[in-house]
């Protein structure tokens, strides 16, 4: 593959991943321009939360070459990861664990410190800034476990650029809220990206809920890239169809749309 | 203060405050990253070692790390994989471990006074050997999470978060499991191999109902743990019972105060709610 890397922010070239038998990714290769917001998106067991893993280093990469920030994963993956934001899928944490908001938006500052280091004056004002800018500044000294998902879910955020990542990788970070939470987490993403000018790759879901910044979408089917286009594109029925191997409808509603299965029928 | 002058109890003194610490804190590691199953099995090998050891006149205390170190190399990875259930392998391990147990119990041969010391324990009866071992091994843990409490703080709440940031993850896990089997091993003649499980899993769970801060449950766990072991010493020595057994008692009821008096969820709590509410 021979893309023009001088603004890539991730290069995957011919990427397998296999867990045991499965083969998770099958020869990915993909290249996502710095600044841009990518939705990855395709039918369940696609290997869109593996393809997030293998930008980090997180799942054993058999063949292929990943690069990131510039740097090859397999010489640099401290650097790599110290740049790089991660929010998992929401695993549903324990309401009793002994953290505070402060604990949680803390960690992303852990990327940038030694193992015996204490946090300075200017690691907290970042923690405190990153609060501010999601909009939980009043719920730091809450308990982390009490907090309903939504607000979760903004910790999440604000834990990551508590970090001062260059890319942000969100897996399915819309993933059981209700309508105003995922609304609200849409527009958060958008002003952090505006806001903070960063590369962000989320995966998704639900083809409809996609933030308006979003400029590119990757559809992912059996562990294989079969699209990387824009949303005018990707959206489209005959493409979407064969996406998820049944009749989907299109309806074009304002710059985002509404996207119906017909079913089979 | 009279009761110290006394060496026997004056070491079961400091046993008592030994056990409290190393017991409370491991218990808080395992019980918030939600594998207090593994103490169960690492419990029971630790006693079913050490009863091997009397039967075989092997100094008990190494056959106890013996055993702990085989179980833990078997349930740590298996407890570590996501596709694997642990419940599994403990369940199994715990049965094995336990038959084991009875089955060296039933081949030693004339009194099995010693071996059914290392059951219900005898904090009385321990040497100053054994008063050294306890306090290495509390001071590990104590080192371990003063040198590492932020990192410690990314794994227990979330292991793939903790690895994205740079933080050695396995290491921060694997130590926690091996901390586990030696503070069991070197508090088991004291508490006992078959009661040690609750002096780890109580304090840890009583103070999870009473304080939201991670350090504050570790300072909580702490004086349930040491505030358990004495007054349970004291109680047993008034009424001449059995040590371990007096402390679990002890440490139960606090787990039960602190359940009806927590301010998160506490019985009380609930009726306070329920009499606004109306």
């Amino acid at each position: 593959m021979n893309y023009s890397t001088s603004e890539a922010v991730i290069v995957l070239d011919s990427v397998n991943v296999e867990y045991g038998y499965h083969q998770a990714l099958h020869q990915v290769s993909l290249c996502v321009l710095a600044n841009s917001c990518v939705t990855i998106a395709g039918p369940n067991g696609a290997g869109k939360t593996t393809l997030l893993a293998s930008i980090l280093g997180l799942c054993q990469i058999r063949t292929g070459l990943v690069k990131v920030l510039g740097r090859d994963l397999r010489d640099s993956p401290k650097f790599i990861r110290k740049h790089t934001g991660y929010v998992p899928q929401n695993v549903g944490i324990d309401p009793q664990i002994p953290l505070l908001v402060w604990d949680v938006i803390s960690f992303g500052r852990l990327a940038h410190s030694s193992l015996f280091h204490n946090f300075s004056k200017k690691d907290k004002e970042t923690i405190e800034e990153a609060a501010e800018l999601v909009g939980i500044r009043h719920l730091l000294n809450r308990p982390f476990g009490y907090l309903s998902a939504g607000e979760q879910r903004k910790v999440a955020l604000a834990r990551v650029l508590a970090q001062q990542p260059k890319l942000l990788l969100l897996d399915e970070p819309l993933a059981n809220l209700d309508l105003p939470a995922q609304a609200m987490l849409l527009e958060l993403i958008d002003k952090i990206k505006s806001e903070k000018e960063l590369t962000i790759l989320l995966v998704s879901h639900d083809l409809t809920l996609l933030p308006k910044s979003c400029n590119q979408i990757v559809l992912m089917k059996k562990g294989r890239v079969i699209l990387s286009a824009s949303k005018e594109v990707a959206l489209r029925e005959d493409v979407l169809s064969n996406l998820y191997d049944c009749p989907v409808k299109v309806v074009p509603y304002k710059q985002r749309g509404a996207i119906f299965v017909e079913g089979k029928s | 203060m009279q009761l110290l002058e006394y060496s026997f109890l004056r070491y079961a003194f400091w046993g008592s405050i030994l056990a409290g610490i190393g017991c409370s804190l491991v218990g808080v590691l395992v019980v918030t990253l939600q594998i207090p199953f593994l103490g169960v099995a690492i419990s029971h090998a630790a006693f079913a070692g050490a009863i091997c050891g009397i039967v075989l006149g092997i100094n008990p205390l190494w056959m106890a790390y013996l055993f702990c170190a085989i179980v833990t190399f078997i349930i740590g990875p298996l407890a570590d994989k996501a596709n694997f259930r642990p419940e599994i392998s403990v369940g199994i391990l715990f049965s094995l471990m336990l038959g084991l147990a009875f089955l060296f119990l039933a081949n030693i041969p004339g009194a099995k006074t010693e071996a059914l010391s290392l059951m219900w324990g005898s904090i009385l009866t321990i040497n100053r050997t054994q008063l050294l071992i306890m306090a290495i091994t509390s001071l590990l843990v104590l080192l371990f999470l003063v040198f590492l409490f932020k990192q410690i703080k990314v794994v227990l709440f979330n292991r793939q978060v903790a690895n994205s940031l740079g933080i050695p993850e396995r290491f921060i896990y694997y130590t926690i499991i091996i901390l586990c089997s030696l503070v069991i091993t070197a508090n088991m003649s004291s508490i006992g191999g078959l009661l040690i499980f609750s002096l780890l899993i109580n304090p840890a769970a009583s103070a999870l109902q009473l304080c939201y801060t991670f350090s504050r449950v570790c300072i909580v766990a702490v004086v349930i743990g040491v505030g358990s072991c004495l007054l349970g010493l004291l109680l047993s020595y008034h009424w001449n019972l059995p040590t371990g057994a007096m402390i679990i008692l002890v440490s139960s009821i606090i787990f039960m105060l602190s359940l009806i008096f927590s301010p998160k969820k506490g019985f009380l709590k609930k009726i306070f709610l329920l009499k606004e509410s109306i």
